[in-house]
């Protein structure tokens, strides 16, 4: 109810536009992907068709998709699990610790925000290819981990620096370790935004497209987005598949968004939003 | 942590500082892969815009001849221009639109926490699946313009220049904006309410209140969005690389499309890193402007109304 007494008509507008511009290419691909090839290019491109059914979601089901399917999920797993762990674990000495080490470190990992993946992809091809990962999930996984972990130490400390000091003493007094207290007090304590870096990281692991196309190489390494590109060019004539396997290879994600939103909503706006 | 669990054994206060060290070794997993992967890639890609290699061969210094072939390159220019003007188009239109969106889902209505979440959909698409669904979307024969049965969008979007580039940065706002809205609302609703209402007192409009409150009291959270959006605008890689793999021509070449190119495919690693370490600079450069440009004045805004 901020603002005051009328209406306001024009954030309405421009909020229903927005909502139109962003619903019409979601509704387009969910309507297209219950086509048949035929009547997609029979049919106007934003009615559903009268015979829609689910024919396209069996054929990509059928082709290779679960392997890349599974090869995502191998990769994001795979990536999450380490980088929440590590990240938790570096952001509670950060946090708890003193010295010039522990600011020394956090420095290196804020100021490792403003580094572009990109930008350095050369040398990270470079050094997977000496390690031998060349083609293996292993290739995605390591950059992915070493790249995830700035942001999630950040919003980790931040997070785990609101945990009342009583707590940590009381812990103390019992004669707990520093060790007991991380797993037994703060792990269990920072939980949501746990869930904020592993919802946040997992989407961008899910849908990485750059590591995949450089690291690897052989078809059955790839992963969902690298597959999606490759099936466009393959089945181009053939819209309503490539638009099932988007609606396919997005489905975990929604699934996730809709456990931890608002974790991660939260935990976006409380990161960014100062 | 090497140390077992040191179960009962109680701390003297004076072991503090033992104590504290020990803490400290537990960053040290996550700074290993950070450096590992993140900082020596950076010195590495430095060393390697003053070498040679294939991507497969040995590596051999060069000196300055990558760097020389990338700066005289005549197709240079044109790609830093186009770099720039995705930059600088897409910031000018995801700002407003982001702060407008931001401020109304600030408000707090029941269904407007609804429209967040629907806004929110773009963000959970792959970029490969996005570049993928508009390129469909686009088509001018069986596209968007034919089911809309206007003929003015049934254009060859992907293959005329100035379209295309206008193209991809419609995209970008279309997937970004929503991030930033968020951003924003949770900015605005960090406002103390009593700003607002002294406003209120004193008979300030809606637009009074937007320009007189709001926007000096997130300028703080314009400069981090600005800063995100500018970085990440010099990253766009996948988007382009699907939807128009620079074309048509190079009209929408940025840079790191470019480094790609000459690195995977042309197999220019030098050159390549050439690319890789002005996109750097360009970002670093943009982030500490931005943060002077934010950070100059003391945040006295906050004093004025309170």
């Amino acid at each position: 109810m901020r603002g005051g007494e009328r209406p306001n008509w024009l954030g309405a507008l421009i909020a229903c536009l927005w909502l139109a511009v962003v619903m019409i290419p979601v509704y387009w691909i969910v309507i297209t992907s219950l086509k048949s090839q035929s009547t997609y290019f029979a049919t106007n491109p934003l009615l559903p068709s009268p015979e829609s059914n689910f024919d396209q979601y069996k054929f990509v089901a059928e082709s290779d998709f679960p392997r890349y399917f599974l090869n995502s999920v191998v990769v994001t797993v795979g990536t999450v699990v380490p980088t929440v762990l590590l990240a938790f674990m570096a952001a509670y000495a950060i946090v708890r610790g003193k010295g010039r080490f522990l600011r020394w470190a956090n420095m290196l990992f804020l100021s490792g925000l403003a580094i572009p993946l990109q930008a350095v992809v050369i040398p990270v091809y470079l050094i997977i290819i000496r390690l031998r990962l060349y083609d293996t999930p292993l290739a995605i996984i390591l950059p992915s981990i070493a790249f995830a972990i700035p942001l999630s130490v950040l919003i980790l400390a931040n997070f785990i620096r609101d945990v009342p000091k009583e707590l940590f003493e009381s812990m103390r007094m019992d004669g707990a370790s520093e060790w007991a207290t991380m797993w037994q007090l703060a792990f269990p304590l920072t939980r949501p935004a746990l869930v904020t870096v592993s919802v946040y990281n997992g989407l961008t692991v899910w849908n990485g497209f750059l590591l995949p196309l450089i690291l690897t190489q052989s078809p059955d390494q790839r992963t969902l987005p690298l597959a999606l590109w490759t099936f466009q060019g393959q089945y181009s004539v053939n819209v309503p598949a490539v638009m099932a396997s988007v609606v396919l290879s997005t489905f975990p994600v929604i699934v996730l968004y809709a456990l931890g939103r608002r974790q991660l909503v939260s935990g976006l706006t409380a990161g960014f939003s100062k | 942590m090497t140390a077992a669990p040191s179960g009962v054994h109680l701390r003297q206060p004076a072991s503090r500082s033992v104590h504290d060290t020990r803490v400290g070794l537990l960053a040290i997993p996550a700074l290993i892969f950070f450096v590992a992967f993140a900082v020596l890639p950076l010195v590495g890609v430095l060393l390697l815009s003053f070498s040679q290699w294939d991507g497969i061969g040995p590596i051999v210094p060069a000196g300055l001849a990558s760097w020389r072939s990338v700066l005289t390159d005549p197709a240079l220019p044109q790609t830093i221009w186009v770099t720039f003007l995705l930059m600088v188009v897409s910031w000018a239109i995801q700002t407003p639109a982001s702060l407008l969106i931001g401020a109304f889902l600030a408000g707090r209505h029941r269904y407007r926490e609804w429209l967040a979440v629907l806004y929110f959909i773009p963000l959970l698409l792959s970029t490969a699946a996005i570049a993928i669904t508009y390129k469909a979307l686009l088509d001018p024969n069986f596209g968007l313009g034919v089911g809309l049965g206007i003929p003015l969008l049934s254009q060859d979007w992907l293959g005329r220049g100035g379209l295309a580039l206008g193209v991809v940065i419609f995209i970008v706002s279309w997937q970004f904006v929503p991030f930033h809205s968020l951003i924003y609302q949770g900015a605005i609703q960090q406002i103390p309410q009593s700003l607002y209402e002294a406003a209120q007192l004193d008979g300030a409009g809606r637009c009074r209140k937007f320009f007189a409150i709001t926007l000096p009291q997130v300028r703080y959270t314009i400069v981090t969005s600005s800063t995100l959006m500018v970085i990440g605008s010099l990253t766009f890689f996948d988007l382009v690389f699907v939807l128009t793999a620079g074309g048509p021509g190079d009209a929408t070449r940025v840079l790191a499309l470019d480094m790609y190119r000459r690195g995977f495919q042309a197999n220019l690693m030098g050159p390549a890193s050439v690319i890789a370490v002005i996109l750097v600079l360009i970002g670093l450069g943009l982030a500490l402007l931005l943060r002077r440009l934010g950070g100059g004045t003391p945040s006295h805004s906050q004093l004025d109304g309170a």
